[in-house]
């Protein structure tokens, strides 16, 4: 606290801290609120009368006799088979990010390395694939899958996704390839490898900082899928996220909104955890874009 | 690199982004010029204790024998894009035929459920952007200037709304909102009016749909300027100073100027997600009062008999209309900047 640039007025220090508090309360409450609120009844959670019951649980005392019950989550994991979808998600996560980032990798080497005009214009078809609504695509998916009769099955979904993908794997990857020195894999080349062998010694053993961001963001939007895995997957085979929003077509009884509560928080926690984990990635991915501009 | 190798390191993604990007975008071309096939109906007679009624009833056999020859329908050509659905050609010229000023156009043209999505889709577009931009930069700079014991919590809180699925969160903010939930209830004893509801009227649900959307994404902004604001250059900071540069003075003089380029990314990310927003308003389940493009695709493709593949894509092909005027400025940068290069 030396430099002088970085001394503020007592009153304008408040006013930072008041607003940065304002914004956790902003960004975190609502996920806190409903994690606590998961574990009372529909009674409580969404009072009539005391917005004060769903912390202390009045109704939920009654009914189970403690202030928190499981009987939300009994109801969507056991009764609703909410496990399905969550094995379901855990397939299609892991699928998408292995076979997203082994063709991300080979393709964002490539464009990298190659100094040619096309290479350009590939980068900016990419670009423009990926703004792309993902709910267009779907509907050119549709008849075709109904016709071939692969619509509903997981290796599909699986196929589409690393595919709606790889514009966004291979802008990030390329730009971190573009970080390494070329003389890293020249030099292997005139050392007698071939482009694999070089990609494969030199390049590979430094590659994981990108590789694990990228990965990183190929998991969130294979997690976080909603219009293709709704459009694409069987009753059976849904994942975690389509299979919240059948929960709220059935929400008119009793009880059974609090089984989609439930289900949310149990698809919040992972990104929790991620999030703990994988902050500084996270980080430094979202703003890889932003330096180069 | 010799082609044959570029060829051999990129070929497979580039075949999975034609297989399942390019040839979706013509086979949505392809389905937009047809439409549904009429159903084939066939009158039988049912005879009962009281006489012989006619009935008109589907002929289910021809039906499907037909869809399994035509999947696509029949031919359509640009029919499905000038109906009442989508651009409605003959309702607009009616209209201004027909009204008397222009807010009866606008509130007519409002009811044409394209028009009406395109609206909301627009806006949303246009009022989040700028919203995310600014709130993110005041975080930004905020953050930047507190303790750094706090900075590491802020920015693992941040990150949540932004990371955690659209449909997801607008839930938990739906739930919130809902007459029962916390918010909902207080801004209830807040404007003394036991009847208010966020749900009900339409302005208070795309007001509602845009708070949510700048939740969402102020995160995205916040975090790409605090990147930024630690790469401000201190020899400029102190020029500044030494000449006698107010604290906002210094801010609006050297840091504006400093995270602009950072401002065009956010924007650009920003309007083509914004661009297709979906989920928060199935979330929200404010179909009712504000739909996007995007909602019409998926209810056109969710339709309870049989999907509109036709309507679906017709739609999308204005969509993707929209995305490529939405990208032009962009890609007439990058294409003189690449010019400049060569």
């Amino acid at each position: 606290m030396s430099n002088p640039a970085d001394q503020r007025p007592l009153p304008l220090k408040l006013l930072a801290t008041t607003i940065v508090l304002l914004w956790l309360v902003i960004a975190a409450f609502p996920f806190l609120w409903t994690m606590w609120g998961s574990f009372k009844v529909e009674g409580d959670f969404f009072s009539r009368a005391d917005w004060m019951n769903a912390i202390t649980g009045p109704v939920t005392q009654r009914q189970y006799g403690g202030a928190f019950t499981l009987a939300g989550y009994d109801g969507a994991w056991v009764q609703q088979e909410f496990w399905r979808a969550v094995i379901n998600t855990a397939i299609v996560t892991v699928c998408v990010v292995v076979i997203s980032l082994t063709l991300g990798t080979l393709g964002g080497y490539a464009l990298a390395r190659s100094g040619f005009k096309y290479t350009f214009w590939l980068l900016m078809a990419a670009l423009v694939f990926r703004a792309m609504p993902h709910v267009t695509l779907v509907s050119g998916y549709l008849l075709p899958f109904f016709q071939l009769n692969i619509w509903g099955y997981l290796p599909t979904t699986i196929i589409v996704l690393v595919a709606i993908n790889q514009p966004f794997t291979l802008w990030m990857l390329h730009s971190f390839f573009l970080s390494i020195p070329k003389d890293l894999d020249e030099a292997a080349m005139v050392d007698g490898c071939t482009r694999f062998q070089a990609f494969r010694l030199a390049i590979i053993p430094v590659m994981w900082p990108g590789v694990v961001t990228t990965g990183l963001f190929s998991f969130l939007l294979a997690y976080n899928d909603f219009t293709v895995t709704s459009m694409l997957l069987s009753q059976e085979n849904q994942t975690m996220i389509p299979k919240i929003n059948a929960f709220l077509g059935s929400t008119q009884e009793e009880g059974k909104v609090m089984y989609a509560v439930a289900a949310v928080v149990s698809a919040i926690l992972p990104l929790f955890v991620l999030i703990l984990f994988f902050q500084r990635q996270i980080v430094s991915g979202l703003t890889a874009g932003a330096v180069k501009g | 690199m010799p082609h044959k190798t570029f060829l051999a390191f990129i070929w497979p993604s580039l075949l999975a982004m034609i297989l399942f990007i390019a040839l979706p975008i013509i086979s949505v071309a392809y389905q937009s010029l047809y439409v549904e096939h009429e159903q084939i109906l066939v009158v039988g007679e049912s005879c009962g204790p009281f006489g012989c009624t006619q009935e008109v009833s589907v002929d289910a056999e021809a039906m499907s024998q037909l869809r399994a020859d035509q999947p696509a329908g029949r031919f359509n050509g640009f029919g499905t894009y000038s109906n009442a659905s989508h651009l409605a050609t003959d309702e607009i010229s009616e209209i201004f035929a027909t009204s008397e000023n222009f807010s009866e156009i606008r509130t007519r043209i409002m009811n044409l459920p394209f028009y009406k999505a395109l609206a909301f889709t627009l806006a949303y577009t246009f009022v989040v952007t700028p919203l995310v931009i600014i709130l993110g930069f005041i975080i930004a700079v905020v953050v930047n200037s507190v303790p750094s014991l706090l900075k590491g919590p802020v920015i693992f809180f941040s990150l949540i709304p932004m990371l955690v699925t659209p449909l997801v969160g607008s839930l938990v903010l739906f739930w919130m909102i809902d007459s029962r939930g916390i918010i909902g209830a207080g801004l209830q004893a807040l404007f003394g009016d036991p009847t208010l509801s966020l749900k009900a009227s339409p302005t208070l649900t795309w007001i509602t749909l845009f708070v949510y959307g700048v939740w969402h994404s102020a995160p995205f902004a916040f975090v790409v300027f605090y990147a930024g604001l630690q790469t401000v250059p201190k020899d400029t900071m102190e020029s500044a100073m030494v000449d006698g540069a107010s604290r906002w003075e210094r801010i609006r003089f050297v840091t504006i100027p400093y995270l602009m380029p950072l401002a065009t990314f956010i924007a650009l990310m920003q309007l083509m997600d914004n661009f297709r927003v979906f989920e928060p308003i199935i979330g929200f389940s404010a179909a009712a009062s504000a739909t996007s493009l995007s909602y019409l695709i998926y209810n056109d493709l969710r339709a309870a008999e049989s999907p509109l593949f036709g309507s679906a894509a017709a739609t999308s092909m204005l969509t993707i209309l929209g995305v490529i005027i939405l990208l032009l400025p962009v890609l007439r940068r990058n294409w003189r900047e690449f010019n400049r290069k060569t």
